[in-house]
């Protein structure tokens, strides 16, 4: 056994983890409040990066106003697209709205294609150390507040859907539409709500990740790294996503281990989570803690 | 001025009114065909018909909720307090004091008995919400002692949640389809006694959906009995339940003769009421 690389690897699934966990949650959220399952959830992230960098290095601001901007742009840009293009889709059958999705994912991927250009950007430095000890390991620390802040946003999210007025009716507009409106609940407030917070805080993995590897297109193929840890954890349970997402990072970090010191294949992390996804909807379709009617695209 | 006190109370105020209301699904299926009917304020009055004759439609037409099945009011028009409530969203109904309890007491399963009354306040900003709940509470005493999710009440329980949850947002008037829906008579005796103290105590005007007719028209103070999208024959509650053809046709007795479904003459007679 080669601790020297196994614990770093494992820390860093940890941290990874988290970060999936969190998109994950952002993923089930639309899910559970509308049934659309979001092909477009990486472009979240992407778009997200894209727009922290253009406002660091275009007009120079530090990065954690730049970053507060970012997520107040991520807010808007959520809503915008649940009015303007989901919304005039109510009524539509689910797998059209699906496919909208899709689309949108394609279209945003090409748009900050054209917007940016094709190559991997660094972000300007961030943090005046490189890498800070922790417990004898060397950390980066934009990890270090990423993991904090995802720990933040998972009792953040918990708190908000047991105890706010928005949570309650949230859940309720997932269980039952109809009776919802019945209740006073606008449910069109609150796909716009899920979507904007689903835009907002995927983007702040989408900003970690590009500090750590520079921004490019490669982002959204993190948010497509989500469907192995929703489908795990289930589609439909946020508690589900938090621990399909540590298991999808730690996963993919015990493969990269397995691979160097045994097998030599190389880039096995990058295909382990979906041997996972195979295996579970093999096993378990519906996942480890979702329900079990639930429809499968 | 002795003398006015003679002279009978004059009609109070409606606070709804339907007036010649056609209602059509997906664009073609014609629903309510000139519906027309008044709630005066603080009464309860009873909606009576068989399956199929629309009161669910009507009280969704007043509640909005239409909007959610694909259904349109096409002619015609909901008057409450004076204001034209057709075309407005459910929420905004809600926000106006028209709450409905709809049929099957549709609760959230998934959440708790307190999550759920608190969702009935979802239109409200006020910080008395917490107070509210225990009011609610005082009066469906058996709910207060269920802590576990409101999926594993009994039918009973879930109906008296339901209405619990409709009075957390303080309506005026309340739209309750068919509370009875699936309990045993003792229950639905304990809903209607509930019913009864809502409007007297709390002064809740009460439109009523329901397929006991005996009952509703025991509580309700005037009665519309509606076929076919149409209303039929209106009157005082005590008026119909006296009535030969509500006897017959909906309280299971009346006439000297023994009923028979081969008895094809009552069949013609409820037709002539079309």
């Amino acid at each position: 056994m080669n601790t020297q690389l196994l614990v770093p690897l494992l820390v860093n699934g940890i941290i990874i983890g988290t970060l999936y966990g969190v998109v994950a949650m952002c993923f089930v959220l639309i899910y559970k409040a509308s049934q659309i399952v979001n092909f477009a959830q990486g472009e979240f992230l992407l778009v997200g990066a894209w727009i922290c960098w253009f406002l660091l290095t275009e007009f120079n601001l530090p990065f954690i106003p730049g970053f507060i901007l970012t997520l107040v742009f991520m807010m808007a840009f959520g809503v915008a697209l649940q009015v303007v293009v989901l919304r005039p889709m109510i009524g539509e059958p689910i797998i059209a709205v699906i496919m909208v999705t899709i689309g949108l994912s394609i279209f945003f991927q090409a748009l900050m294609k054209y917007l940016f250009g094709v190559f991997v950007k660094p972000f300007p430095q961030v943090f005046e150390t490189a890498s800070v000890a922790v417990l004898g390991l060397s950390v980066q620390p934009i990890y270090l507040l990423s993991l904090v802040i995802s720990v933040l946003i998972m009792g953040g999210f918990a708190y908000f859907y047991q105890a706010t007025r928005l949570g309650l009716a949230m859940r309720a507009t997932a269980f039952d539409q109809q009776a919802a409106q019945s209740l006073g609940i606008s449910v069109r407030q609150m796909f716009a709500i899920s979507w904007a917070i689903s835009a907002m805080v995927s983007s702040l993995a989408g900003v970690v990740v590009g500090v750590v590897n520079g921004v490019s297109s490669q982002l959204s193929f993190f948010g497509i790294k989500v469907f192995p840890a929703v489908i795990l954890g289930g589609l439909d349970s946020i508690v589900g996503a938090v621990v399909g997402g540590l298991v999808v990072g730690l996963v993919e970090n015990l493969a990269e281990y397995v691979d160097s010191q045994w097998l030599h294949w190389g880039a096995l992390y990058i295909v382990a989570p979906f041997y996972v996804l195979v295996l579970i909807l093999m096993v378990r379709p519906h996942g480890l803690f979702g329900t079990e009617d639930i429809e499968r695209i | 001025m002795t003398a006015a006190t003679a002279t009978p109370e004059p009609a109070p105020a409606p606070l709804l009114a339907l007036n010649n209301v056609e209602v059509v699904y997906s664009d073609v299926i014609l629903v309510l065909r000139g519906l027309s009917l008044v709630v005066p304020a603080g009464k309860i009055v009873a909606l009576l018909g068989a399956n199929g004759a629309g009161k669910s439609t009507t009280l969704k037409a007043i509640s909005g909720l239409l909007k959610t099945e694909d259904g349109a009011i096409t002619r015609g028009e909901v008057l409450y307090a004076g204001q034209r409530l057709n075309g407005l969203d459910p929420e905004a109904i809600v926000r106006r004091g028209v709450f409905q309890v709809m049929e099957g007491r549709r609760i959230i399963a998934d959440m708790t008995v307190i999550e759920n009354l608190r969702l009935g306040a979802h239109t409200r900003r006020d910080r008395e919400v917490g107070d509210d709940i225990e009011r609610v509470l005082g009066y469906f005493p058996r709910l207060r002692e269920r802590t576990g999710l409101a999926g594993y009440l009994s039918g009973g329980e879930q109906q008296m949640l339901a209405i619990g949850r409709a009075l957390m947002a303080r309506p005026r008037l309340i739209l309750m389809d068919e509370p009875s829906m699936g309990l045993s008579p003792f229950l639905v005796q304990e809903v209607f006694a509930i019913i009864r103290r809502l409007n007297q105590e709390l002064g809740i005007t009460i439109l009523l959906v329901e397929q006991n007719a005996r009952m509703a028209l025991a509580a309700a103070s005037y009665g519309y009995i509606m076929e076919q999208g149409k209303i039929v024959l209106d009157g005082p509650a005590a008026e119909l339940a006296g009535n030969e053809d509500v006897k017959e046709f909906y309280l299971g007795h009346g006439g000297d003769r023994a009923r028979s479904f081969k008895n094809l003459k009552s069949f013609k007679r409820r037709k002539r009421w079309l």
